[in-house]
C-alpha cells in the first residue's frame, strides 16, 4: 500500500470531497468536527462557506445542486448541528435533490452515554434521507464517502448523511480511491424496457386529446432531458403543462405551453388535464397539489407514467403504461420509436383539441385588477421578469403566495433556473438557496422572490452573503401577512385571521444596512421599474422591500377536495364564493 | 362527467370499502448492516402499514446478507406499494411477495409453558403428542413444549392449552420460503 494512502479520517474526508470534484461546502464548525475544520484550513481545493445556522447550510447545498446538476455538500457538528439540518434533509428528500451531509459525532466510546452534544443522528435522519451511515472504523470511511456520493446522485437523487465520530476523524487508516465502488444491493434502473416504450408510443398515437404533464424528474435527469422533451413536443404537436418543480424544462415562450397546472395552475392547464384522453406524465408524481380530488382526476384519460422510481408508479393514480427509466433515456427511446413507426396524430382531432384549449386560454385566468396607487404583487413579478428576462438569471423562492405568483408570472425558458421548495414547502428556503446558487454562479443575477414572513425564518444567512460578497437580491413581496395562511383562513375559517398578520415587521431597509448590505423600498407602481433596475445594478447583496397590496389573493385556485374543472377564478370571485368554496370534507385536507 | 366510473387509488376520499384487505407474506433479502432493520420498521411505522409478524436473521455470513420475513395486511395496491417501497431501499437486494407468487412454506416456532397436575397434565401431554410438540423442559407441575408449524396450527395448540393451564407463550414469528428450485436474488 502506497504511503500516501495512509491518513487520518479528517484528511480522508477532504480527499474524498476533492476526488468527487466538490468545490464548495456549506458548513458550521463545532466540537465534533474540529479535526475536519483543521484540514479545511490546510488546503485550498475545497472552499468552505461559513453559514449562520445549519439549516441554511442544507438549503444552500440544495440551491447549489439544483442550479448546477452537481451534488450539494453540507457540514455540521454533532447534536444541535445535526438536528438543525433535519428540515433541509427532508426538503431535499421531498424534491429529490442530491445532497451529502457530513456530521460530526461524539467519540465512539461516548456514543450512547448521553454525552455533551450527542444525539442519535442516524436515527433522527433515517426517515429524511435516502441512506445514512455511522462510520465506526476509519478504514470504512473512504468507501462510505464514495457510496454516499453515488447513492445521492444516482437513481432518484436524494440526501444522504455520513456521521463521523471524532475519534474516527483523528484515527489513521487507509484511503481507498473511488474507482470500483459499488453498492451491491443498489442498482437503479435507468434504461427503459422496450416493450413499455412501444406500448406508450402506440397509446400516444391513438390520442385525440393528448397532453404532456411534466415534472421535476425532467430537471433532475439533466439538460439533455429538457432538450429531448422539447424535441418530442415539437415532433408530436402535443400541448404541455408542468408541475411547480418542472418549470423551465419546456420554455414558457414555447408554442404548446399551457402554463403550470395544479392548485394554482392556469385554467387551460387544469381543464386540459381534466379533459385529456391520453396523459403523458414525464417525471412527475401525481402529487396532491396537482391532482386535486383524485376520484375526479382526468376521468377519461389513459395514462403513461415515466419515472425512475418504481414506487412512484401506481402510488396514488393507477396508470395504463408505466415506463421505469431515467427521463432522458425514456424520451430518447420514445422519439426513436415514434419516428420508426412514422406515427402522426389525427390532425383534425388535435386541431379541435387545440381550439378547445384556446377557448380556455381566452379566459385569461391569471388576470388581476391592476391598480395605479398600490403595487399589485402580480405586477411586481411581471415587471421583475420583464426587466431581467434577457439576463443570466436564477430565481429562488420562499413558500406561500409570492411563490405561486412567481411560478405564474415569472416565465422560465431554461431548466435549472428555478429553485423552490415544492414537496416540503419550507418557508425560509429561498434566501439560503440563493446564497448556494450565487456561490455556484458568481457572475449571474440571483434573485430570491420572498415573502415578509418566510424571509425572516432564515434572514441571518444574509450575513453569509455579505461575508462572501455574494450579491443575491432578496425581492420581498411585503403584504404584512402570511398571505397564503390568510387566504386559507378566508376560504375555510370564516375570515377569522388567527395569527396570520405579520406584527412588528422589521424595517427591511435598515436591516439590510445593519448587515452591511443594501436596503431598498418601493411603494408606488410608477417607481417600481427604476427601483428594480437599481437593485439589479447593485454589485452588493440587496434586500428590496416591495410594498404590495395587502389583501391580494392568489388565483386561480382549485380549492382542496375539488376537481380540476371546479376552479375558482380570481377576477370574478365574490367574497361569498370564496367563503363557501370548500365543503366540510375539503376542510380536513391540507 | 363520468368521473365516478373509474376506481382510482385516491389518497383523498379513497373508497377502501370496495377493496379487500388480505394478509401477505413478504420475503426481503438485505445487506446485513446496522440500521437496515430500523429503516424497514420505520417504513411501516411512518407510512402507516401493518406488521403482523417480522422475523430476521443473517442467512449468509460471508456475503453479509440477512433475510426478513414480514407478514403484513392491506389491500392489493397497498401491498404492492409496500413491496415497491422496500425494493427502493439502498440496502435491500430483493423483495418477493410470496402470497402473490403462491406455493410457499411458512413456519413458526413456539415455546408454550403449561402448568397443571393430574388429568390436565396428562391431557396436555397427549395433545402435545398429537401436535408433534416436544417437551423441552419439565418440572413436577409444569412443561415447556416446543412446537413448529404453520401459524394457525400454533394458534390452535395454544387455544387448546388455555383450559389446561397455559402460563405463557413465546413465538418466533413466521419464516417463509418458496417451494421448488427458484431462489431469491442476492
Amino acid at each position: 500500500m502506497a504511503e500516501d494512502m495512509i491518513m487520518t479520517g479528517a484528511e480522508m474526508v477532504l480527499r474524498a470531497l476533492a476526488e468527487h470534484g466538490v468545490k464548495h461546502v456549506f458548513g458550521y464548525p463545532g466540537g465534533a468536527v474540529l479535526p475536519i475544520y483543521d484540514e479545511f484550513f490546510q488546503q485550498d481545493k475545497v472552499k468552505h462557506i461559513l453559514v449562520r445556522h445549519e439549516q441554511g447550510a442544507t438549503h444552500m447545498a440544495e440551491g447549489y445542486a439544483r442550479s448546477t446538476g452537481l451534488c450539494g455538500v453540507a457540514l455540521a457538528t454533532s447534536g444541535p448541528g445535526a438536528t438543525n439540518c433535519v428540515t433541509g434533509l427532508m426538503d431535499a428528500l421531498a424534491d429529490s435533490i442530491p445532497m451529502v451531509l457530513i456530521t460530526g459525532q461524539v467519540p465512539t466510546h461516548l456514543i450512547g452515554s448521553d454525552a455533551f452534544q450527542e444525539c442519535d443522528t442516524v436515527g433522527i435522519t433515517r426517515p429524511c434521507t435516502k441512506q445514512n451511515w455511522l462510520v465506526k472504523d476509519v478504514n470504512d470511511l473512504a468507501r462510505i464517502m464514495h457510496e454516499a456520493f453515488y447513492v445521492a446522485m444516482t437513481g432518484r437523487p436524494g440526501p444522504v448523511v455520513v456521521d463521523i465520530p471524532k475519534d474516527v476523524q483523528f484515527a489513521k487508516g487507509t484511503y481507498t480511491p473511488k474507482t470500483g465502488v459499488i453498492v451491491k444491493s443498489y442498482q437503479p434502473k435507468t434504461q427503459p424496457d422496450m416493450a413499455s416504450i412501444e406500448a406508450a408510443v402506440a397509446l400516444m398515437a391513438t390520442a385525440k386529446k393528448p397532453l404532456f404533464y411534466t415534472g421535476g424528474g425532467v430537471i433532475n435527469s439533466g439538460p439533455r432531458a429538457s432538450k429531448l422533451l422539447r424535441e418530442f413536443v415539437e415532433l408530436t404537436g402535443i400541448p404541455i403543462t408542468s408541475t411547480l418543480m418542472g418549470l423551465g424544462a419546456y420554455p414558457a415562450s414555447g408554442k404548446e405551453w399551457l402554463g403550470m397546472l395544479g392548485m394554482h395552475g392556469t385554467y387551460e392547464a387544469n381543464m386540459a388535464m381534466h379533459d385529456c384522453d391520453v396523459m403523458i406524465n414525464v417525471g412527475a408524481r401525481f402529487d396532491d397539489r396537482i391532482t386535486g380530488r383524485l376520484d375526479a382526476f382526468a376521468p377519461n384519460s389513459k395514462k403513461i407514467h415515466i419515472d425512475i422510481d418504481p414506487s412512484s408508479i401506481n402510488k396514488v393514480v393507477r396508470v395504463a403504461v408505466p415506463v421505469i427509466a431515467d427521463v432522458a433515456a425514456a424520451l430518447e427511446a420514445m422519439i426513436a420509436s415514434w419516428k420508426k413507426h412514422k406515427h402522426a396524430l389525427d390532425h383534425k382531432a388535435l386541431s379541435s383539441w387545440k381550439t378547445e384549449i384556446g377557448k380556455w386560454k381566452s379566459v385569461d385566468s391569471l388576470k388581476y385588477r391592476s391598480n395605479k396607487d398600490v403595487i399589485m404583487p402580480q405586477y411586481a413579478i411581471e415587471r421583475l421578469f420583464a426587466l431581467t428576462r434577457d439576463m443570466d438569471t436564477y430565481i429562488t423562492t420562499e413558500v406561500g403566495q409570492h411563490q405561486m405568483w412567481a411560478a405564474q408570472f415569472y416565465r422560465f425558458e431554461e431548466p435549472n433556473r428555478w429553485m423552490t421548495s415544492g414537496g416540503l414547502g419550507t418557508m425560509g428556503y429561498g434566501l439560503p438557496a440563493a446564497v448556494g446558487v450565487q456561490a455556484a454562479h458568481p457572475k449571474s443575477l440571483v434573485i430570491d422572490i420572498a415573502g415578509d414572513a418566510s424571509v425572516q425564518m432564515t434572514i441571518q444567512e444574509f450575513s453569509t452573503a455579505i461575508q462572501y460578497k455574494l450579491p443575491i437580491k432578496i425581492f420581498i413581496l411585503n403584504n404584512q401577512y402570511m398571505g397564503m395562511v390568510r387566504q386559507w383562513q378566508q376560504l375555510l375559517h370564516g375570515n377569522r385571521l388567527s395569527e396570520s398578520y405579520s406584527e412588528a415587521l422589521p424595517d427591511f431597509v435598515k436591516l439590510a444596512e445593519a448587515y452591511g448590505g443594501v436596503g431598498m423600498r418601493c411603494e408606488k407602481p410608477g417607481e417600481l421599474d427604476d427601483a428594480i433596475k437599481a437593485m439589479i445594478a447593485s454589485p452588493h447583496p440587496v434586500i428590496f422591500d416591495c410594498r404590495v397590496a395587502n389583501l391580494a389573493n392568489c388565483f386561480p385556485m382549485i380549492p382542496s377536495g375539488k376537481a380540476h374543472n371546479e376552479m375558482l377564478l380570481g377576477a370574478d370571485v365574490s367574497d361569498e364564493e370564496v367563503g363557501s368554496a370548500i365543503d366540510a370534507k375539503g376542510k380536513a385536507l391540507v | 362527467m363520468n368521473a365516478h366510473k373509474e376506481a382510482s387509488g385516491s389518497a383523498y376520499f379513497i373508497d377502501t370499502k370496495k377493496l379487500e384487505v388480505n394478509t401477505h407474506t413478504l420475503a426481503v433479502v438485505a445487506e446485513n448492516q446496522p440500521g437496515v432493520l430500523a429503516r424497514i420498521i420505520g417504513l411501516f411505522a411512518g407510512r402507516g402499514y401493518n406488521i403482523d409478524s417480522l422475523t430476521v436473521s443473517e442467512t449468509e455470513h460471508e456475503k453479509h446478507v440477512s433475510r426478513f420475513t414480514i407478514v403484513t395486511s392491506g389491500t392489493a395496491p397497498v401491498v404492492a406499494q409496500i413491496k415497491a417501497q422496500l425494493e427502493r431501499m439502498v440496502l435491500v437486494h430483493s423483495v418477493a411477495d410470496l402470497t402473490l407468487q403462491g406455493n410457499f412454506l411458512a413456519r413458526e416456532l413456539a415455546m408454550v409453558k403449561v402448568s397443571g397436575e393430574g388429568d390436565k397434565r396428562v391431557e396436555a401431554l397427549r395433545l402435545a403428542d398429537a401436535f408433534r410438540a416436544r417437551v423441552v423442559d419439565a418440572s413436577t407441575d409444569s412443561f415447556v413444549f416446543e412446537l413448529t408449524g404453520k401459524p394457525d396450527k400454533i394458534d390452535q395448540f395454544i387455544s387448546l392449552m388455555v383450559p389446561l393451564g397455559l402460563v405463557e407463550v413465546s413465538r418466533t414469528g413466521v419464516a417463509a420460503i418458496s417451494r421448488g428450485l427458484e431462489a431469491m436474488k442476492v
